[in-house]
């Protein structure tokens, strides 16, 4: 049963990721990235990440895609004839041929390590949430008072960047 | 039970449409978007390791990196209406000025 929904979640999660990048009017782009984004978070259910699918639906789906088509139709494009760059074709067979080798190097490797101290058991006796909360607010407290920073001088550099700019007048001329 | 090789190879192939968006797309939101891929794909890549190495290690960096992710979008598209101001034209080809 897994297996079903982990084949539906991946195929349709790299068919929205090419949608993405092909298609042509911007704001069908976007509506592709959703379904990615929706997609990629089914798959943080399977793997017992109830927490992570909460913040990538608000946050990814909620928040920074409305974002994008705020701005999108804010700016109100025009499609280009020529959408993509003129050269695609050199970037197309490499990736192509480097994309297929990776794959047959990922399936073929064992990926065996050291186990770390949050076995499948326990994560699921108090949630995902929990284990997550107390791993967060003990062993990495520091980063996550850094990431409070950086989201807060993102917010303040938005603000300075979009605001209008005032017209130059000179206050020694006054 | 879905091996863990499954989870990584979806992940490379998310991540390399998403370098290629980067690469051949020439609209400026569309490479943002194309980023958001690459992101996302490294975030199926730390969960999964993180399921299957049993690290809580794994999910915290996710949530850094979509908090990173949000950042990223707000700087860039404010960027883009700076620029879609000054030029009308969002064509990554004709921004090749820093200041103008």
């Amino acid at each position: 049963m897994i297996f079903v929904f982990f084949t539906y979640f991946a195929l349709v999660s790299i068919a929205a990721g090419v949608l993405t990048v092909a298609l042509k009017h911007p704001v069908h782009c976007g509506l592709a990235l959703l379904a990615l984004l929706l997609h990629v978070s089914g798959l943080f259910i399977l793997l017992n990440a109830e927490f992570l699918w909460a913040v990538q639906v608000i946050v990814y789906a909620g928040a920074i895609l409305v974002l994008y088509l705020f701005v999108l139709m804010l700016l109100n494009l025009k499609t280009d004839d020529r959408y993509f760059h003129s050269s695609y074709l050199y970037f197309l067979v490499p990736a192509a041929i480097g994309s297929l080798y990776v794959l047959a190097l990922l399936l073929r490797s064992p990926f065996g390590g050291a186990k770390g101290d949050a076995p499948t058991v326990a994560v699921l006796q108090d949630g995902d949430t929990y284990a997550v909360g107390i791993k967060m607010f003990s062993d990495y407290l520091l980063q996550f008072e850094i990431i409070g920073v950086f989201l807060l001088g993102a917010v303040i550099g938005a603000i300075v960047l979009a605001k209008t700019p005032k017209p130059i007048t000179d206050k020694r001329e006054e | 039970m879905v091996p863990l090789s499954a989870y990584v190879a979806v992940s490379a192939v998310l991540f390399i449409t998403g370098l290629l968006g980067v690469l051949i797309r020439r609209n400026f939101i569309i490479v943002l978007m194309s980023v958001e891929i690459m992101l996302n794909a490294a975030n199926i890549n730390l969960v999964a390791f993180s399921y299957y190495l049993e690290s809580m290690a794994g999910q915290l960096v996710a949530l850094f990196v979509i908090a990173i992710a949000a950042g990223e979008a707000a700087i860039g598209l404010a960027i883009i209406i700076v620029v879609f101001r000054g030029k009308i034209s969002t064509n990554v080809d004709e921004m090749n000025l820093l200041k103008w």
